[in-house]
């Protein structure tokens, strides 16, 4: 394996590895604070229940995003030291802000989770609040980072290759970076919201316990409001993405949607298998015309194929194509299923029906719970593995940046075998603190039980 | 003052901040490990209970310190990443680890047949990590780590492996068990406490001796740092540190504990601060200096006014959240054993 391989490897693991933490991170505080809020508000015992369970998710889950983020930080140095040399100084503004939003995050995160019994009721919601803010902060401030490496900017280069005329803040605010914010924003309260609607649609759908259906009822409320408006807002802002990465990286939009030949009145080409020697696709499902106007906003407009860009500068068009497949899949499917529930939903609740006896969308809800998740690892391919062979598109190669220090595939292996045992013993306390059994022994610790970690009960 | 001069004490300070804060922690965790004695549960608790509200924020001084160096001295983190690829990354093996086992612990009551024992590697990686670090600041100053036009010469990726990198990892060890040891008296009480205490003072004993040692061999393995160590200015602060050291190991033997606490701190930080100006003006002794590695000056303004903007969102903050969970606070390791043996005898 060459150590260029190794490198791509480790960091799209360790990032692929990242998001789902950080996502779970951003979203889970926000139906935290709604479902605490509601019992400060009504007094329902369950909305309370429900905050401390998902407090002690979050607890567990934190911590693992905030020690993969920290590898990730040391990463980027350890695998593109030459790239980062470049980087730093203009992208470098984004993640000093990021640190900012960390510490804050960190530090309410703290006081709520072990701030039950020291916090009047009050203050301890308000502390949730800065949790959720600085989460989506980080979020949102790291993906100007992202965005500068498809849109580099803030910078000339000289014949020579130097770096003149640095503007840290016009890389920061690079083309690219409002969209895409938006859209990974959305994406990952979508992904969350939908995942944890997913699990208690499982649990109604069982009704093991019914004296917990008002518990599960209200929990799926809250998970599919928020997992329900960001599913119907993503697929307009990723049209808007789609038209934007027409102009600023077209290679990487030829290859998302496997477009060989420049073309006006370009297909929509749905599903298929690219052949990237052969340039030509087999077993899609073409629909004429469409592209060109989903790219251009015009059914005649003219759509860049491959064939115009130098065949070392292609992307791996067969995993770009697939990966965008999978990813809108998923967005037009957890769009019509949140569109199913809200109407559902709405009727339901003025003929003073329950919508959680509907077990078909108790079923489809199940099915759905992962889709978010899958859609943002896909979407992340999309835009990662499209922006090659460039780690800053059009400006620097990935081979270019990449660490000149031997053993990368050691590192790699290392990495791997760290990630699936963290992974292994998450699902395992994942499933347990889901059965209840963290209640039970939670509710035996009684007040002010500080052992390191979750909620307290009793407040 | 240029620019590059005050974001290079905004870095110091910032790794001051996570000497003082986080290597607290990677303390914690070695009094985990070495917990001992019929009250060895109680310990372990009382670590986890002073440890619990503040680890994530204060690990995230680790991160600030090595965003801004990215951000405004990357000639210099180039050659860094690439000289102490092999220690940094298991820096971050050990980061990952203690982190997750301290949370994945944290639940481990409840979650009964995860495997591996989580609370063994949280204090296995609290102490590995430390001495790594330690040992990365060493091959900086140790002058092995040669770097011409940004490139690592051959040999300098082994640097860390030197006694005198090493040394100063052992050292850097010693101070986190310190420094946690004598923080944690102050959220204690009765036994407990006078258990802390113990520990702390046989920390003290084994730094001073480790101190020594590392001070000889910078004599003959770093000679330039030696030289400046040894004369004024950095010489005044490394002598005040000194005097600091044993003045704080008599707070702790009379039961000061508040002294015991400011003079700790206050040695760790004359050291470091001592250490940072014999270095000075390298940040990889002997080749790359600060102003040489320094960003354009459009991005180190940047930098100095995103930090006291940010500063003035944190201090805020980091002060509530140790007024509410820190200051002294005995009861709070009691309080957490009672509920314990409460849910223990249901
Ligand atoms: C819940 C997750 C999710 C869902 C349902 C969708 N996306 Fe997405 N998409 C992402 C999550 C995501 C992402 C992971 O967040 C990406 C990667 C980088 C980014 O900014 O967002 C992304 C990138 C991304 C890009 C690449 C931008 C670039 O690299 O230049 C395009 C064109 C789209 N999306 C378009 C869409 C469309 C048309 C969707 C229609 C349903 C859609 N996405 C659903
Ligand atoms: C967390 C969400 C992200 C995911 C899942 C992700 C995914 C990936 C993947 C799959 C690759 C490998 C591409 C290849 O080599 O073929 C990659 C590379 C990389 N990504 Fe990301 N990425 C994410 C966000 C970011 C952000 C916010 C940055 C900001 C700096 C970033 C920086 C990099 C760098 C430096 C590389 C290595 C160079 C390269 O392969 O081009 N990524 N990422
Ligand atoms: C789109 C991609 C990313 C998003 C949305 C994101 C978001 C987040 C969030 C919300 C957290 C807080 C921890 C948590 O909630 O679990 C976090 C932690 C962290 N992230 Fe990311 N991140 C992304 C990519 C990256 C990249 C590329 C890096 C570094 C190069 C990075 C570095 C960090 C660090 C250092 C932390 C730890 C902060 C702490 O200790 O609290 N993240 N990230």
């Amino acid at each position: 394996m060459s150590e260029l391989f190794a490198a791509r490897t480790q960091m799209a693991l360790s990032l692929g590895f990242h998001i789902v933490f950080a996502a779970v991170g951003m979203a889970l505080p926000i139906m935290m604070l709604a479902a605490e809020g509601r019992w400060l508000r009504t007094g329902d015992g369950d909305a309370l229940r429900l905050a401390k369970t998902w407090a002690r998710v979050t607890a567990v889950l934190f911590a693992v995003g905030a020690v993969s983020g920290t590898a990730l930080s040391f990463e980027l140095g350890l695998l593109w030291p030459t790239f980062m040399e470049f980087a730093g100084p203009l992208f470098g503004l984004a993640f000093t802000m990021e640190g900012f939003a960390f510490f804050i995050e960190a530090i309410f995160l703290g006081l709520y989770l072990y701030g039950w019994n020291r916090l009047s009721p009050r203050a301890h919601w308000l502390c949730g609040i800065p949790v959720a803010v600085s989460g989506a902060a980080s979020g949102i401030l790291v993906l100007s980072a992202n965005s500068w490496m498809q849109t580099p900017a803030g910078f000339d280069l000289t014949p020579e290759g130097r770096v003149v005329n640095v503007d840290p803040i016009a890389a920061f605010f690079n083309p690219a970076y409002g969209l895409m914010a938006l859209h990974s924003t959305l994406s990952v309260y979508q992904a969350v919201g939908f995942a944890a609607a997913g699990v208690y649609a499982y649990a109604l759908l069982r009704g093991r316990r019914p004296e917990r259906a008002a518990y599960n009822r209200r929990a799926l409320a809250i998970a599919m409001a928020l997992g329900g408006v960001t599913a119907i807002l993503q697929p307009i802002a990723g049209d808007r993405l789609a038209k934007q990465t027409t102009r600023h990286q077209p290679a990487k939009l030829a290859a998302m949607e496997a477009q060989f030949e420049t073309e006006r009145g370009a297909p929509l080409r749905i599903g298929g298998w690219p052949d990237e020697e052969g340039q030509r696709i087999d077993y899609a499902i073409e629909i004429p015309g469409l592209l060109s106007y989903l790219a251009t906003g015009d059914f005649d407009g003219e759509v860049k194929g491959l064939a115009d860009f130098p065949r070392d500068e292609w992307p791996p068009v067969r995993v770009v194509h697939v990966a965008f497949q999978v990813m809108v899949g998923c967005g037009v499917l957890m769009a019509a299923l949140a569109v199913w529930f809200g109407v559902a939903w709405w009727r339901d609740r003025r003929a003073g029906r329950d919508p959680t006896a509907r077990r078909g969308l108790l079923r489809a809800l199940v099915l759905a719970a992962p889709l978010g998740f899958v859609a943002i690892e896909a979407g992340w391919t999309v835009t990662e593995v499209g922006r090659q062979p460039w780690i800053a598109y059009g400006v620097m190669r990935t081979a270019e940046g990449v660490t000149p220090a031997t053993g990368v595939p050691v590192t790699l292996a290392l990495f791997t075998l760290l990630y699936l045992g963290l992974t292994v013993t998450l699902i395992v306390l994942l499933r347990r603190l889901s059965r209840g059994e963290g209640d039970r022994a939670r509710a035996a610790d009684g007040p002010a039980s500080a052992h390191a970690g979750g909620s307290h009960a009793g407040v | 003052m240029p620019a590059y001069e005050v974001v290079a004490l905004v870095t110091l300070l910032g790794v001051l901040a996570y000497a003082l804060l986080g290597g607290a922690d990677f303390g914690g965790g070695v009094w985990d490990l070495f917990a001992s004695g019929p009250r060895k549960e109680a310990q372990r608790r009382a670590i986890a209970v002073a440890m619990g509200p503040v680890w994530e924020a204060n690990h995230v001084w680790l991160i600030f310190v090595i965003v801004v160096l990215f951000t405004a001295f990357p000639v210099a983190f180039r050659a860094m990443n690439v000289a102490l690829f092999w220690p940094f990354h298991l820096v971050l093996v050990g980061i990952v680890l203690r982190g997750a086992a301290f949370a994945f612990r944290a639940h481990g009551h409840e979650a009964a047949g995860v495997p591996l024992d989580w609370g063994r590697v949280f204090g296995a990686a609290s102490v590995i990590t430390p001495v790594l670090l330690g040992a990365s600041l060493g091959a900086l100053s140790s002058g092995q780590v040669r770097v011409t036009d940004g490139v690592v010469a051959q040999g300098g990726e082994t640097a860390w492996l030197g006694p005198f990198p090493l040394a100063v990892g052992v050292l850097a060890l010693a101070v986190c068990a310190y420094l946690a040891a004598v923080y944690i008296t102050l959220e204690t009480e009765g036994p407990l406490r006078e258990d802390f205490r113990r520990k702390g003072l046989w920390a003290w004993l084994v730094g001073g001796v480790v101190s020594l040692g590392t001070l000889l061999l910078t004599r003959t393995e770093a000679p330039r740092l030696w030289g400046a160590l040894t004369t004024p200015p950095a010489g005044l602060v490394v002598v005040a540190g000194v005097l600091l050291a044993p003045a704080s190991a008599v707070a702790l033997w009379y039961r000061r504990f508040a002294w015991a606490r400011v003079l700790a701190a206050g040695q760790v930080v004359l050291l470091l601060a001592g250490w940072a100006m014999a270095q000075w003006p390298f940040l990889i002794y002997p080749d790359l200096t600060v102003a040489d590695s320094a960003a354009p000056p459009a991005t180190l303004r940047a930098v100095l006014w995103v930090v006291p903007i940010g500063m003035l969102l944190l201090i805020p903050s980091l002060w509530y959240l140790f007024a509410v969970f820190k200051g002294e606070n005995p009861s709070a390791a009691r309080d957490a054993a009672r509920d314990h043996e409460r849910s223990a005898g249901r």
